[in-house]
Formats: structure tokens, C-alpha cells, sequence
């Protein structure tokens, strides 16, 4: 038999064979159970594909479903991390704010006892320097501050 | 009443329906890959689909979807050459499983066993074929495709399609000489 009649329906079409295309009975034979071989193998691919794909609205709920799931999660995770995040902010600048007030008000603390010391010392300064006409009063003053 | 754009989808949907079969056999054929047949068929389908409004049918719905298709392949293929060293598993099934798939026809175990071995024959053969004759060789005996179309499917001259395959054609006769 050969190629072209084989196939009923494609005789025309192979009508328009070349003289190059002339097949021994062999190899017209070996094309035509290739050809066969081809198109159950595809036809089984095809089918199970088809299984798979028709039995996908199953799986695909459940993707669905997690997707939802993953989406939701990921969402309330976004929105907790963004309340924590400016949580956090406002607690640093709170304690930003509170380690500045401390600072200043200890550097005006050291001020005024800077200042108080430097007014002790000169007082201390003026009262040493009396005239030496009063040294011997302020010495029984002194001495009876002592007492 | 329905308009233009429901039309046009109703026309792709019905294309898919009639053409996806071929289009996966080609594919599968040409790659030995279900899976990948499958994902190239989507392909083809989708990249039709984003062209289906520029298709002004100046050759067969047919031959356009098959040029598409042979187009994705050969990427596939020039990607897969590029980025071999990424993806060692090869998914193509072997030659005997390839072989296995006859129809029941045979009239004794012996013709089927006979037939089984032709068929890997071949298989051997078109795996030993370039790129260009195996597809013009699927084209025409697989397919069924007259020179003309296989000519526009492919984007060769009819003189180059009819040398791919009878380079392809006796290549395919020597092996299965070689177990005369």
C-alpha cells in the first residue's frame, strides 16, 4: 500500500509528492507506523493533559483558597509590622526627647553649681583679702567660732 | 447582540478547539517532552491570542499557528543551548518509550514487535535530523503538510523545504537499512 493511500482523506494532499519523495514499500511502510505511533502517543498525552486540566478546578479552589489565605496573612503582617514600626518610632523619640530634657537639665544643674561655687570662692577671696589692720579681729573671730 | 469583541473571541475559542491537538503533536514530536509540548501549546495559543486581531488570514489559521509554534521551539531550543550548564535534566523521554505507542492494528505479536522496532528506527533517525529537517520532516509525515504550507510555515523556499527532507528521508531510509 502505499503512503498516500493510506490516508483517505489526505490523498489530494499528498498528490502534490515529489518525484525526490518516491518511498520504497519499506520505508513508506516505517512512515506510516511512525506516523500512527506519533499520533496515539499524542493523543494519550493529549487526553491526560485534558484529565489533568479538568480535574484542576478542585486544586485550583484550593489554591484560591491559600492564596487567600497567604494574602491575608501577609496583609495583617504588613499592617501589624507598620503599627510596630511606628510604634517603635514613637517610643524612641519619647525616650530621644526625655534623654534630652535630663541632659539639659543637667547641664544647667552644673551651671548654677559652677556658678555658686565661683561666687563661694570669691567671696572666700574678698574675705581673705581684709586689710591687715583687721587681721587680729578676724582671727578672735575665728577662734571663737572654733569654741 | 453580540459585538465585535465577542465575535473575536468566539472565533480564537473555536481555533483553539480545532487547531490545540495538532499543535501539541507537532510540539511533542519535535521535543520527545510532554510537559514541555504542553507549556509550548499554551504558549503558542497565548502569543496567537495577543495576535489573533493582526491575523488577516493570508495563509491558514493553520500554518500561522504552526509557524508560531516552530518559532517558540526554536527559541526553546537556542534558550536551552545558552543555559544548558543551568538545566541537566533532560525530560525528553527516551527512544523506546517513544516507540512503545502503536496503534492495534497489528495482526500477530511478532508484525507489533517488527513495527515497534521501524518505529525506533525512525525515532533514532529524526533524532539524528537538524533542527530544520526534523521539523519539515514532522511537517510533512506527521502532519501531513503539502511543500507549499511546510514552505510558509517554516519561512523557507519550497527548493530548501524539498532538500531538508530528502536529506531527512534518507536519512531515515540508511537506518533502517542498516538492520535489513
Amino acid at each position: 500500500m502505499r503512503f498516500k493511500d493510506k490516508f483517505g482523506g489526505k490523498q489530494a494532499r499528498l498528490e502534490g509528492q515529489t518525484e525526490d519523495e518516491t518511498l520504497d514499500p519499506m520505508l513508506e511502510q516505517a512512515l506510516v507506523e511512525f506516523r500512527s505511533s506519533v499520533l496515539a502517543w499524542s493523543d494519550a498525552a493529549y487526553q491526560r493533559s485534558r484529565t489533568v486540566l479538568a480535574a484542576s478546578p478542585r486544586r485550583q479552589v484550593w489554591r484560591l483558597a491559600a492564596g487567600w489565605a497567604l494574602g491575608c496573612a501577609l496583609l495583617a503582617g504588613g499592617v501589624s509590622g507598620g503599627l510596630n514600626v511606628r510604634h517603635h518610632r514613637q517610643e524612641m523619640a519619647r525616650i530621644a526627647a526625655a534623654h534630652e530634657a535630663e541632659q539639659r537639665r543637667l547641664v544647667a544643674e552644673q551651671r548654677a553649681r559652677e556658678e555658686e561655687d565661683l561666687l563661694a570662692k570669691v567671696d572666700s577671696d574678698v574675705s581673705r583679702e581684709v586689710p591687715s589692720a583687721m587681721e587680729p579681729l578676724a582671727q578672735l573671730m575665728a577662734e571663737d567660732e572654733t569654741r | 447582540m453580540a459585538t465585535a469583541d465577542e465575535n473575536a473571541a468566539q472565533e480564537f475559542s473555536s481555533l483553539v478547539a480545532s487547531h490545540r491537538p495538532q499543535i501539541f503533536r507537532f510540539l511533542l514530536a519535535s521535543t520527545r517532552d510532554v510537559d514541555l509540548a504542553e507549556t509550548l501549546t499554551q504558549e503558542c495559543f497565548l502569543k496567537a491570542h495577543r495576535n489573533w486581531s493582526s491575523f488577516r488570514g493570508e495563509s491558514s489559521a493553520m500554518t500561522w499557528l504552526m509557524r508560531i509554534a516552530i518559532n517558540l521551539q526554536k527559541d526553546h531550543w537556542r534558550n536551552r543551548r545558552i543555559q544548558f550548564w543551568r538545566r541537566t535534566r533532560n525530560n525528553s523521554v527516551d527512544l523506546d518509550e517513544a516507540s512503545e505507542w502503536l496503534p492495534s492494528g497489528e495482526s500477530s505479536a511478532e508484525q507489533g514487535v517488527l513495527a515497534k522496532e521501524r518505529v525506533g528506527q525512525v525515532w533514532k533517525a529524526v533524532e539524528g535530523l537538524s533542527e530544520r529537517q526534523r521539523t519539515v520532516f514532522l511537517l510533512r509525515y506527521v502532519e501531513e503538510q503539502e511543500l507549499s504550507e511546510i514552505a510558509q510555515a517554516t519561512g523557507l523556499r519550497e527548493g530548501t523545504v524539498k532538500a531538508h527532507l530528502s536529506r531527512a528521508v534518507a536519512r531515515v531510509r540508511t537506518e533502517l537499512g542498516g538492520t535489513r
